[in-house]
């Protein structure tokens, strides 16, 4: 028995941040005060809080440690392991309250979170089977094959109202239902782990911090339509999460949770892992299957939908890690409890990767219903740097923007479609008065320029012709013309493309155009960016008032676009300037402006 | 992503040569294996010259075109050869609104080589990439497999400087 755990978080943000530098840290300091015996370090999955990682917990205490260094360990080991005192000057100042350590849960960024996807991230060691048992896992499975017909099994998913976690939202107990009505041979279960929308990062916690309860739901899914094979498509980009799929694989063949007669019963299944090798166009359900026969990820024409005709030619199911991470739950406490959770159309929870510009950045998981101003000013913690709050971008590039007008929208799928994005699979960036959303959209259509697979004219041509348009934009020559054009454009890409990524593209334009016409409008009218973020459009120019001729400005100058006298103020020829701000940054006196 | 072909010599060695028909042959009766082959190829040489895409397809059984459309298909693959020092700038989303351009900027400012190319003496080489998921962090790099987060452009001269050799 030891008397005390240590969990330190070995999920991505962390381990990033020198999280396996703190745990050998750990491991050889506690050695040296003999405390190996009754001290145990675990390496566990993501607690969410990235913005304060390295994250450390302690238990029985439950003191939660942020921002751990490796020089920090000495001290923390002797203090707190030894003598049982918490260095409080290291511990998450929210958790600290006089003199006693609060709870977790109590905490701003926890109490409104409600974790069933993310239940054992950051709890248990993901390496290791048997914690994940002791969790109960595998007992839903168990309960399948031994108390539930595969119908049952079906109709359980279909009671408690899942849909699926990548985006489109299609409820998952129909699209098991489809493929376990067809007839064939061999039948797939595939897993999308090819995470790309940029943001979003739930499904690789998912895998760090918990790979088993995927596992153990594909294993139900497989049996629900009568399918002896898995594959997981996932990213190379993920080599954490890969690893750890791996190891897991490997327990649950061991433990007969994988492989033959599992349980004992007729039922055998087996999963492998496929990598990706870095194609958005991949998420698409055909073209991710494409993929997996080793082919160019181009998507295929539906119908034939997978479940008739999907990986290899075969009745396929394909659901996202997410919704993986709920089937387990939903069979162990009814499909009641799980519809309990949620709004009318959407039930259960949903992860977000809160980033950008925000306080809490980080994974949250929330009931559905849950509105944004919830996330973000109560468990985001608002904007940094008393900045104004502009926009959240949600969906990735298929998605757009939620303005400040709507932050009290109940998130679920049909009101963020209402409100002209997308859930997608939950990645939802904060930007501030500081960020353009023209050039957001032109990010955007950057990053789908680049990742249209070709196929299809209008995507593959219109989204070029968009993007250029938008540059023209940012630099000063567009009309407002132009943007008339840009909507009809928009509407045709969608109309005519084949698959989500083309029927998808033009939302961030769209949706900018929606809610901040008015930028598009002073880009296009005035020649002007609010945020300052064009570089065409921008002028530096010195005030006179405070310039105090110190010659640092032209003397950084790389252009020598800057002239004046020492001791007079100095100007900048804006023919010359080539905006890189490199004057801005060296005056000492807050001369120099951006307009 | 830039699929041109490049005149770098090719250089092979027995060793590495041995090594991609070994992970030929097991991979040989993997439905779909190409992609995975290419990977592994690709770890072994760290590109995919034409060479190794040639020994690939005649390996595979698979014509040379299915194997050069699938390398320029997926941004993992690169025909050209990458620095000693591979750095990757984050362009995903989070890592955009706070600022990876002005650091993806400087970078290329810093070694005086466009973003995707490489220094002449074959040292750096620098690349956008896509979302790595250490968006806490952002705005992020990697050199090789070290991690930088929170950048502002003035930290990179004193992070270059620490690959001196």
């Amino acid at each position: 028995m030891y008397r005390s755990h240590v969990l330190v978080c070995g999920g991505t943000g962390c381990t990033s941040n020198h999280s396996a530098e703190v745990i050998e840290a750990l491991e050889a300091e506690i050695a040296k005060n003999g405390l190996a015996e009754e001290v145990k370090v675990v390496r566990t999955g993501c607690f969410g809080l990235c913005a304060a990682g390295p994250i450390m917990i302690v238990y029985p205490e439950g003191a939660f440690y942020s921002r751990v260094n490796a020089d920090d360990i000495p001290e923390i080991v002797t203090e707190h392991l030894l003598k049982g005192r918490p260095v409080k000057r290291l511990l998450y100042q929210e958790t600290v309250e006089n003199d006693s350590i609060k709870s977790l849960n109590h905490t701003d960024f926890y109490r409104k979170q409600k974790r069933v996807a993310l239940r054992n991230c950051g709890v248990i060691n993901p390496e290791n089977i048997e914690e994940y048992i002791a969790r109960d896992g595998y007992e839903a499975l168990g309960k399948c094959l031994t108390e539930y017909t595969p119908e049952q099994v079906i109709d359980i998913i279909k009671r408690s109202g899942l849909r699926g976690r990548g985006g489109a939202g299609f409820p998952t107990g129909m699209k098991w239902s489809f493929a376990a009505a067809n007839q064939a041979d061999q039948k797939y279960v595939c897993c999308n782990a090819d995470e790309g929308d940029p943001g979003a990062f739930m499904d690789r916690s998912v895998l760090e911090g918990d790979p088993h309860c995927v596992l153990e739901a594909m294993a139900i899914a497989g049996y629900a339509i009568g399918a002896s094979q898995g594959y997981i498509y996932i990213r190379a980009e993920y080599p954490i999460a890969v690893e750890r799929l791996e190891i897991a694989i490997k327990q649950a063949r061991e433990y007969g949770l994988l492989g033959k007669n599992i349980f004992g019963t007729d039922f055998c299944f087996d999963i492998e892992i496929r990598l990706g090798a870095g194609a958005f166009v991949c998420g698409e359900e055909t073209a991710l299957m494409t993929s997996i026969e080793g082919h160019r990820g181009e998507p295929r024409p539906r119908p034939p939908f997978p479940a008739v005709k999907g990986l290899f030619g075969k009745p396929t199911i394909l659901n996202n890690v997410e919704t993986y991470a709920n089937i387990a739950q939903i069979i162990l406490n009814g499909p009641e409890w799980f519809a309990s959770m949620g709004t009318e159309k959407s039930k259960g929870t949903k992860v977000f990767a809160l980033g950008g510009k925000i306080h809490n950045t980080g994974l949250v998981e929330v009931p559905m219903g849950t509105t944004l101003r919830e996330i973000i000013e109560e468990i985001g913690g608002g904007v940094p740097n008393g900045k104004k709050f502009k926009a959240a971008q949600t969906g990735g590039p298929s998605g757009g923007c939620i303005s400040a007008e709507n932050l009290d929208v109940p998130i679920d799928y049909d009101n963020l479609i209402a409100i002209g994005t997308m859930m997608g699979s939950g990645g939802m960036i904060v930007m501030d008065e500081d960020n353009c959303m023209v050039d957001i959209a032109k990010f955007f259509l950057e990053f789908t320029v680049d990742e249209s697979c070709g196929k299809c004219t209008p995507c593959r041509i219109g989204t070029k012709r968009l993007y250029e348009m938008l540059e023209k934009i940012t630099n000063g020559e567009g009309t407002l013309e132009d943007l008339d054009r840009m909507e009809e454009l928009c509407y045709y890409i969608k109309n005519n493309s084949l698959c989500g990524l083309g029927q998808t593209a033009p939302n961030p334009v769209l949706s900018t155009l929606r809610y901040f016409r008015d930028e598009y409008i002073a880009h296009v009218v005035e020649k002007r960016c609010p945020a300052g973020v064009c570089k065409n459009l921008l002028r530096y120019e010195i005030l006179p008032e405070k310039c105090r001729g110190c010659t640092a400005c032209a003397r950084n100058c790389p252009v020598g676009a800057i002239s004046g006298k020492v001791r007079e103020a100095h100007v900048i020829d804006s023919a010359k300037c080539i905006k890189c701000g490199a004057c801005m940054e060296k005056c000492k006196f807050g001369a120099i402006v951006k307009k | 992503m830039n699929n041109k072909m490049e005149s770098i010599p090719f250089i092979d060695s027995p060793e590495k040569h041995a090594k991609l028909e070994a992970i030929i042959a097991e991979h040989k009766t993997m439905r779909g294996a190409l992609v995975q082959v290419l990977k592994l190829a690709q770890e072994v040489y760290g590109y995919l010259p034409l060479e190794v895409q040639e020994q690939v397809a005649e390996g595979l059984d698979l014509p040379l075109e299915e194997v050069y459309g699938v390398v320029s298909f997926y941004s993992l693959f690169s025909t050209v050869p990458k620095g000693r020092y591979k750095i990757s700038v984050c362009l995903g989303t989070a890592c955009y609104v706070k600022g990876a351009r002005a650091i993806i900027d400087k970078l290329a400012e810093l070694l005086n080589i466009p973003i995707g190319g490489c220094t002449p003496d074959g040292k750096f080489s620098l690349e956008a990439c896509r979302c790595l998921g250490a968006c806490g962090l952002a705005p992020v790099m990697t050199i090789n497999s070290e991690v930088y987060g929170r950048l502002t452009p003035d930290m990179l001269p004193g992070i270059l400087a620490k690959y001196a050799d």
